[in-house]
Parts: C-alpha cells; structure tokens; sequence
C-alpha cells in the first residue's frame, strides 16, 4: 500500500471564461485521486469563475493536479494565507466574534485577548467589514 | 484617617506609593476589608480603550512665504476646519475624506477619514496638506500644497469634547435586514448584541459621583499625559443609578486635552466601521487617589454590577425613541453571550478590555515609578445634584 502522506492544500482558481463550462473538479477527483472541498465559488459578471478549493492528495498527484490545470489556463494562487489576520494591528476589541460564524475568531475570555485558528476559517469572509481597525486582510 | 492628593503625591515621589489596578483593587479588597485597603491602597488606576467620537486635533502649521490665511484645508485629502486663524486648523476624527463614496455604495468601507490622518500624525508619517485661501493684502498667497510632519508643527494638541462615557448602550437589531452602525455591524433579528465600555475598568464607572475626577484631572491619554478640561457633551448625570450609584444608561462625560507630540499610535487608532463612518478610537487612563473609604468602595466595582440598556438600533433608535429591551450586565456581557426575549444572543465589544487592562497597568507603573504626579481638580464636574436634562432639537422658523 502507498504510505505516502495525505496533503492539503488550499488554493484559489481563477477560471478564464472560456473553461468555465468543463468539469474540472470531475478530473481532479477521477484523474488525479484527489478530495475536493469547494470553500467558495463565485462567477462574476464577464463570466471569470474563482473557485476557493481544498485539495487532499499524494503531494505528487496535487503537483500533476496543478499542471494540469494550468495548461487549461486556470491561473493558480496558493492560498495557505488566504484570511490573514495581523496581530500587531488588532486591539482584541472582540467586533468579531459575533460575527464569525465558524469560531476561527474566538476570545479567552479570561485574558480578553482574540486569536485566530486558520484551521477553522471557511473563508466567507464576514469579519473584514465588522473589523473596524483592518486588522484581518483577504489575500485573493 | 483620610489622606490628601498632596500626601499621595509625596508618597509617589518617594517611591512609596501604593498604586493597583481597578481590577487588583476588587480582590484586594475582598482579602483586606474596606477599612485596611483604604489605609493602604494610595491610588487606583483605570482603563478604557475604543471608538470615541467627538474627539479631534488643533495644530498650527507655521506661516509660509509668502504668507497665507488658510481658507479651506485638507490633510491627506480630508477637510480639516480652518475658520479659527491664519494657520491654525482643527482636524475631526469623522471627517470623511473629500473623495469618499460613503455610502452610495452601501454599505461604504469608509477606509480613511479624520481619525487615521491623526494616527498616522502620530506614526510619524508625512501627510499632505493642501489649502486654499482668497488673498488679503496681508497674507497674498493664494495656494499651497506640502507635505507636513507632526515635528515640524508648531504645537499639536488633541482636544476632544467629548469622551470616556459612563456606561453606553447595548445595541441589537429587531429588523430582517443586516444593519450598519456605529455601534457595528447588527445581524437581524436579534443576531448578535454590541456594547462599549470597559466596564470594571472603565474611568467614570469607578468614580460615579465624579468624587475625584473633574476639571484639571491629569490622565493617560493617547499612551502621553492629558487632562480633563470640562465635562463634555452630552454630560448626562442625572440618570437612574443603581443602590450603588452606578448609572444604568450613558451618563457621565469628559472633554479631554493633551499633547499630541507626547502620544502614541497604538493609543490612537483610525476606526473604519462599515457603513457608518470613520472615527478615532482613543486610550485613556484615569488615576483615583484613594482619599477615604467611600471613594475606595466606588473602585470595588465588578462587571456583575453595572447594568446598561438593550436598545433596537433598526427603528427605536433611528427614531429617537428611549425604549429599553431589557437590561443586562458587563458580567454577562463580556462573557459572550446575553439573553435578550428568551433568545440566546452573542455579544462583541468595540471597548477592547485587553487594551484597557493594559493601560491601567500602564498607568500604575508610571506612578509607581514617580513619572506621573496627581493633580487636584480645580473644579468639579456636574453630578446627579445638578438636575441637568439633555435638550431635543426643537426645528422651527
Ligand atoms: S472568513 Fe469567516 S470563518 Fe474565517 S475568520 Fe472571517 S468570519 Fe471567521
Ligand atoms: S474586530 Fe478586528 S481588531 Fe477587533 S478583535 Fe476582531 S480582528 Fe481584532
């Protein structure tokens, strides 16, 4: 059996229009053996896709994976950093913590201090416009 | 025996002080009794830090050659109010920057205005400065444009009328709709509830019949030293108090002044609140000088005790409409979750309690190491006797 590690890797994808309408995530499932967990996905107007993913795969298979879907032209950024937030800005004012719906912002509520767990942020973005001191950035 | 600020002062230059925090005092005193904590304890040091509006700067810029008289000014493209002299100019922490969407595209980021132009003043930044003027025979230029720096002003001073509310509202929204305030952003129907005030912390709520602060009290403020320069606006006393005189609703305020080149930005902060505005979100520090038991045991006061009102900020505010949905402590508040019409609620500040801790913490360091001096108030604020009552707008003509 193939002991190789299970990685995960959190990507964005930015679909030119004319691939859109190909089932790519049906290829990187079949052909590359990979898991899939759409974390966001927006079409805009002009028809760019972006498709906010997490790949769970043999580090090799998410390295073809990523060929692969260059040479579609799907542009690729990787997204370990995808909701930063930066410490030195946030005052630990807690206007997050009702609004983050996944528990990625939470507080000790001895210390009253807010950290961050990347782990279980889904991405939707709701704390950047309830953070009045801009202390989390979206890198997309 | 009671003590004088003049005999703490002595102590503090000693090194002989005995200063703890609003926070230390509670359990100290719970040890020690009222009596001995009073005897021992020479001042207790408080703490908020948030978004406080009514609060900006004045500064003089120095005259140019040839010389002009400042009509109309932006800093970083902000409008600042030049309608006090030549070159003197007062900046606001809402203004909006000249450019700015606001809300047409709703809701507006309002990413920069007033109070980020003061934060980075204090970062050391260049900021530019732009004004324009009508030309006199005296002051003949008619346009200028530079870049400034806070050390090449002449004097700059934050001056703020109005800060350190004593106890604030608890904001929800009865609505359908997300809605964007200045007290954040509101989920509907009842979503989630903000408050700000540092609670056990916070200045006033340690001193509720303003005992030892009022005019000419020196305080931390912006990480330098200020003082109280009068009450401020909106100064509200006369609200229904708890047993122990505690305020249920906003109270108390302060008018605020000190040297803005002695201040720091991480006690200054541009605020960004989505669909609201900008403002300055500002730390301040009010030491209490233990003269007697009584001012001892306003200063035991925890979170569990200070009430404040649950108010509908879609229609009932808006509105103007006093009408409260309920009352709730800092207690409950401040551990995340409140129950407001039998629904389970969860709570954020914009009063950061961590930062307030700090800068009581800081301020009692800065007296215990003899850097900071009590001042006596040469006047007192206006308490519950004064039976001040806060006018409505009455349009006419
Ligand atoms: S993006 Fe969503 S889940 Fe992640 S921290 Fe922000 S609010 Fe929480
Ligand atoms: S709202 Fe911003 S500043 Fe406040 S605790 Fe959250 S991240 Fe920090």
């Amino acid at each position: 059996m193939d002991q190789t590690p299970i990685q995960k890797r959190r990507i964005v994808l930015t679909f030119p229009k004319e691939t859109v309408n190909q089932p790519i995530t049906y290829h990187l499932v079949k052909d590359y053996d990979l898991m899939i967990n759409i974390l966001r996905a927006k079409v805009s107007p002009e028809e760019e896709g972006k498709l906010v993913i997490e790949l769970s795969g043999r580090a090799r298979d998410i390295k073809k994976a990523i060929t692969y879907l260059k040479d579609l032209g799907v542009s690729i950024q990787p997204l370990a950093q995808d909701i930063k937030w930066l410490e030195d800005r946030c005052t630990h004012c807690t206007a997050c913590i009702s609004i983050c719906p996944s528990g990625a912002l939470s507080v000790d509520r001895k210390e009253m201090f807010v950290s961050f767990d990347s782990e279980k942020c889904i991405l939707c973005t709701l704390c950047i416009p309830a953070c009045p001191f801009k202390a989390i950035e979206i890198l997309l | 025996m009671p003590k004088t600020i003049a005999e703490i002062n002595e102590k503090i230059k000693k090194g002989e002080a005995v200063v703890v925090t609003a926070e230390e005092i509670i359990d100290l005193t719970e040890k020690k009794g009222i009596k001995k904590a009073a005897r021992e304890v020479d001042v207790v040091t408080t703490g908020t830090f948030g978004p406080m509006c009514s609060s900006g700067i004045y500064f003089n810029f120095g005259h140019s050659k040839p010389r002009i008289k400042a009509q109309r000014v932006w800093l970083n493209n902000v409008p600042a109010y030049a309608g006090l002299a030549a070159v003197d100019i007062y900046l606001g922490a809402t203004e909006l920057r000249e450019d700015d969407p606001a809300n047409t595209v709703y809701p507006g980021a309002f990413s920069y205005g007033g109070g980020h132009v003061i934060e980075d003043l204090v970062r050391g930044k260049s900021i530019r400065l732009r004004v324009v003027a009508y030309g006199t025979d005296c002051y003949p230029r008619k346009e200028l444009e530079t870049l400034i720096n806070i050390h090449d002003l002449n004097e700059a001073v934050l001056f703020n009328p109005r800060n350190v509310y004593q106890n604030y509202n608890v904001a929800v929204n009865l609505s359908n709709k997300i809605i964007y305030t200045y007290m954040g952003i509101l989920q509907p129907k009842l979503g989630n509830a903000t408050y700000c005030s540092a609670g056990q912390l916070s200045p006033l709520l340690n001193d509720p019949y303003y005992k030892t602060t009022g005019v000419g009290t020196r305080i931390f403020l912006g990480g330098g030293v200020g003082y109280v320069v009068w009450q401020g606006t909106q100064h509200n006393p006369c609200v229904v108090r708890t047993d122990k005189g505690l305020p249920k609703y906003p109270a108390a305020t302060l008018a605020v002044l000190g040297d803005l080149k002695g201040m720091s930005p991480k006690w200054l902060r541009g605020v960004s609140m989505t669909g609201y505005g900008v403002s300055l979100a500002i730390g301040i520090g009010v030491p209490i000088p233990i003269l007697n038991e009584e001012i001892l045991s306003y200063t035991t006061v925890r979170d569990e005790e200070i009430y404040a009102q649950v108010v509908d900020y879609s229609k009932d505010y808006p509105e103007g409409r006093a009408k409260s949905l309920g009352e709730v402590n800092y207690g409950q508040l401040r551990s995340g979750k409140i129950t407001i019409a039998h629904k389970e609620i969860p709570t954020s500040g914009l009063s950061s309690y961590a930062r307030a801790r700090e800068i009581a913490q800081l301020l009692k360091e800065w007296i215990i190491q003899g850097r900071f001096l009590l001042s006596e108030p040469v006047q007192p604020i206006p308490g519950p006797e004064s039976s001040i009552k806060p006018k409505l707008l009455k349009e006419k003509g």
